[in-house]
C-alpha cells in the first residue's frame, strides 16, 4: 500500500467523524422530540433493523432486507432484459452507419426522457404494478447501453475486421470473438451507467406503485413520521448502489485491453 | 497461366477535396510464379499497400483484376493471409489464442487437442515459448510480428502478404525476424508479396523486386530479378558486388522518382526535395543530377 493511500484513508475518516459530529451537535441544540433525528438515533433504528432484516408482519412491515431484495429482484429483471436488448441493437447499429444516423435523432428524442414519465402509459396497457416499476427500470437502463454499444462497435478498428475477414470467421464467431470482446469496454461502461440510473429510478418509481422496494418503504416511513427508518432508508440505498457499481468497476478491469 | 496474376488493376479513389476521383495506381501489371517471393518497393502514396490489400480482397480494384491460380479474387479468404505492419493481434487475447483464432478457421472439422498442439508447434517455431499466455501489449513489437508471422503461417495459406511487416521493428530484431521468415518460407514454400520502403530487405529477401513511381498516377516501372544465391548470409551480401549493383540501381530509382511535383507527400520517402539526395545508408553514388528516370 502507498503511504498516501494511508493518508487518504485517514483524512476520509476524519471528514466523516466531522460530519457526524457537527450532525450530533445541530441536533442537539433542537428542542427535545422535534426536528431532524441525529446520527445516533439512526444507529439505534439501524441496529434494530438490522437485527431482523427478513422479517415479514403483512404488507406495511416488512424488515428493510426483504424490502431492498424486492427493490434488487426488480432492478435485476429490468437491467438485465434491457442490457441484452440494448447490447443487440447497439452491435446492430453500430455495424451499419446508415442505420445509426436513420435511428439517432429517435434515440436523442428518447434518452433525456425521465424513464417515470412513461409510468402512466404502462399501468394504463399492462395494469400491472409491479410489471411497470420493471418496465420502468427497463426504460432507465436501455439507452446508456445502446449507445454506449453503438459507439463502441463503430470505433472498433478496422484491422481487426480485416483479420476477421480474411479467416473468413461465421457471423456468429465474429460476434462473440471479436466483435463483442473489442466492443467490450465501451459496452460495460454503458452497462454501468444504466445500472446507476436504474437504481436511481427505482426508488422513485417504487414511491409511487406502493407495495414493496425500498421506495416504497422509505415513502411508508415518511408517512409514519418515522424519520430515523428514513434516513438509514437512504443509507443504505446509497450502500447498494456503490456495491452495483464496484461490481461493474471489477468487470469492466477485466474486459478491458491496451492495443 | 500464372499462379498470381495482378491483370491491369487500376485503383481510384474519391478526391479528399472537391469532386472526382484521384488516380493512385494505374494499370500495374505482373505475375508472380509459385513459391516465388516478389517484393514491392516505392515512395509513400504510390498504392503498394493498396496493391495489397487488393490482392488480399479487403479492397476491389477500379479496372483490371486479380486472378489466383485461375479464379479472380473478389473477397478475403483462408488460401491469402496478410501480415499487418501493426501487427493487427486481438488485444484482447492472448498469444496462444491469437494463434488459435486462426488455426481453428482452419480447421473447423478438428479437435480441440489437434488444434492445440498445432498452434503450439507454430508457437515453438517463431521461439515464443513460454509467452503463449501473455497478451500482445505485453511483449515487444519483434514478438508481437512473431505472433503475427505465427498466425499467417499456421493456416498454411497458397499466397502471404506482408505488409511493411518490419516497419515498426528495431533494426537490431528486424534481422533475426527476417531470417525467421525465410526459414518459415523455405519450409512452407508458399508464395509471398510483400511490400516495403527498405531497399535492403527487399533484396535480402526477394527473388524479384517491383519497383512503382511515385504517386498519384503511379506505374509499375521495373521488375527486378535477384539472382542471389539462397540460403544469403547478411553479412556476406555486404561486400558481394551483386548486391551493391542492384542496391544502388534501386536506390538510384527511388530517389529518380521522387517526383518534384508532388513534394509535400513524397516527403516521407526517400528525397523529397528537387535536388537529388542520397538517402544516409546508400553508398552514396557519385552523381545524381542528370540522371534519367528509368520509368
Amino acid at each position: 500500500m502507498r503511504p498516501d493511500r494511508l493518508r487518504v484513508i485517514g483524512f476520509s475518516a476524519l471528514l466523516g467523524l466531522a460530519f457526524l459530529f457537527l450532525w450530533q451537535a445541530l441536533v442537539g441544540m433542537q428542542p427535545a422530540g422535534r426536528g431532524i433525528p441525529g446520527p445516533l438515533a439512526v444507529a439505534a433504528t439501524a441496529a434494530q433493523m438490522l437485527a431482523h432484516p427478513f422479517y415479514n408482519n403483512g404488507p406495511n412491515d416488512k424488515g428493510i432486507g426483504l424490502q431492498l431484495a424486492a427493490s434488487l429482484g426488480r432492478l435485476g429483471i429490468g437491467w438485465v432484459v434491457a442490457s441484452v436488448v440494448a447490447i443487440m441493437g447497439g452491435v446492430v447499429l453500430g455495424l451499419s452507419p446508415t442505420l445509426y444516423r436513420a435511428v439517432n435523432p429517435y434515440v436523442q428524442v428518447l434518452k433525456p426522457i425521465s424513464p417515470l414519465a412513461w409510468m402512466p402509459l404502462f399501468l394504463y396497457t399492462i395494469k400491472d404494478s409491479s410489471q411497470s416499476a420493471i418496465l420502468v427500470i427497463f426504460m432507465s437502463s436501455l439507452w446508456p447501453t445502446l449507445a454506449n454499444t453503438a459507439f463502441g462497435v463503430a470505433t472498433i478498428k478496422r484491422d481487426y475486421l480485416n483479420v476477421a475477414a480474411i479467416l473468413q470467421l461465421s457471423w456468429s464467431r465474429r460476434l462473440v470473438t471479436v466483435i463483442l470482446p473489442a466492443a467490450a469496454p465501451a459496452i460495460v461502461a454503458g452497462l454501468r451507467i444504466s445500472i446507476g440510473s436504474a437504481w436511481v429510478a427505482i426508488v422513485a418509481a417504487e414511491m409511487l406503485i406502493g407495495g414493496t422496494g425500498i421506495g416504497y418503504f422509505v415513502w411508508n416511513e415518511w408517512n409514519n413520521l418515522a424519520l430515523t427508518s428514513v434516513i438509514f432508508a437512504i443509507l443504505a440505498i446509497g450502500l447498494i448502489g456503490v456495491l452495483l457499481d464496484a461490481a461493474l468497476g471489477r468487470l469492466s478491469r477485466r474486459l478491458a485491453y491496451t492495443e | 497461366m500464372s499462379y498470381l496474376e495482378i491483370d491491369h488493376v487500376t485503383k481510384l479513389f474519391p478526391a479528399t477535396e472537391g469532386p472526382g476521383e484521384v488516380c493512385v495506381f494505374r494499370d500495374v501489371n505482373f505475375k508472380i510464379e509459385q513459391g516465388e517471393f516478389v517484393t514491392m518497393v516505392g515512395h509513400s502514396g504510390c498504392g503498394k499497400s493498396t496493391l495489397l490489400n487488393i490482392i488480399a480482397g479487403l479492397e476491389r480494384p477500379s479496372a483490371g483484376g486479380v486472378v489466383l491460380e485461375g479464379r479472380e479474387i473478389r473477397h478475403p479468404g483462408m488460401d491469402r493471409m496478410v501480415v499487418f505492419q501493426n501487427f493487427s493481434l486481438m488485444p484482447w487475447m492472448t498469444v496462444f489464442d491469437n494463434i488459435r483464432l486462426a488455426v481453428r478457421a482452419a480447421h473447423p472439422a478438428w479437435r480441440r487437442a489437434a488444434v492445440d498442439q498445432f498452434v503450439q508447434r507454430y508457437v515453438d517455431m517463431v521461439g515464443l515459448r513460454g509467452a503463449e499466455r501473455k497478451r500482445p501489449a505485453a511483449l515487444s513489437g519483434g514478438m508481437r510480428q512473431r505472433v503475427g508471422l505465427a498466425r499467417a503461417f499456421s493456416t498454411e495459406p497458397k499466397v502471404l502478404l506482408l505488409d511493411e511487416p518490419f516497419a515498426q521493428i528495431d533494426a537490431l530484431t528486424r534481422g533475426v525476424i527476417q531470417d525467421e521468415l525465410v526459414r518459415m518460407w523455405t519450409a512452407s514454400r508458399s508464395t509471398v508479396f510483400m511490400v516495403t520502403h527498405d531497399v535492403d530487405e527487399a533484396i535480402v529477401l526477394s527473388d524479384r523486386v517491383a519497383l512503382m513511381t511515385s504517386g498519384p498516377e503511379a506505374r509499375l516501372a521495373e521488375l527486378i530479378d535477384v539472382k542471389l544465391p539462397r540460403p544469403r548470409s547478411r553479412a556476406e551480401l555486404l561486400d558481394d558486388p551483386e548486391y551493391l549493383r542492384l542496391r544502388a540501381q534501386i536506390l538510384r530509382f527511388l530517389v529518380d522518382s521522387a517526383r518534384p511535383a508532388s513534394d509535400v507527400r513524397a516527403g516521407a520517402g526517400f528525397g523529397a526535395s528537387k535536388t537529388p539526395l542520397a538517402p544516409d545508408a546508400a553508398p552514396a553514388p557519385t552523381s545524381l543530377a542528370g540522371m534519367t528516370s528509368q520509368a
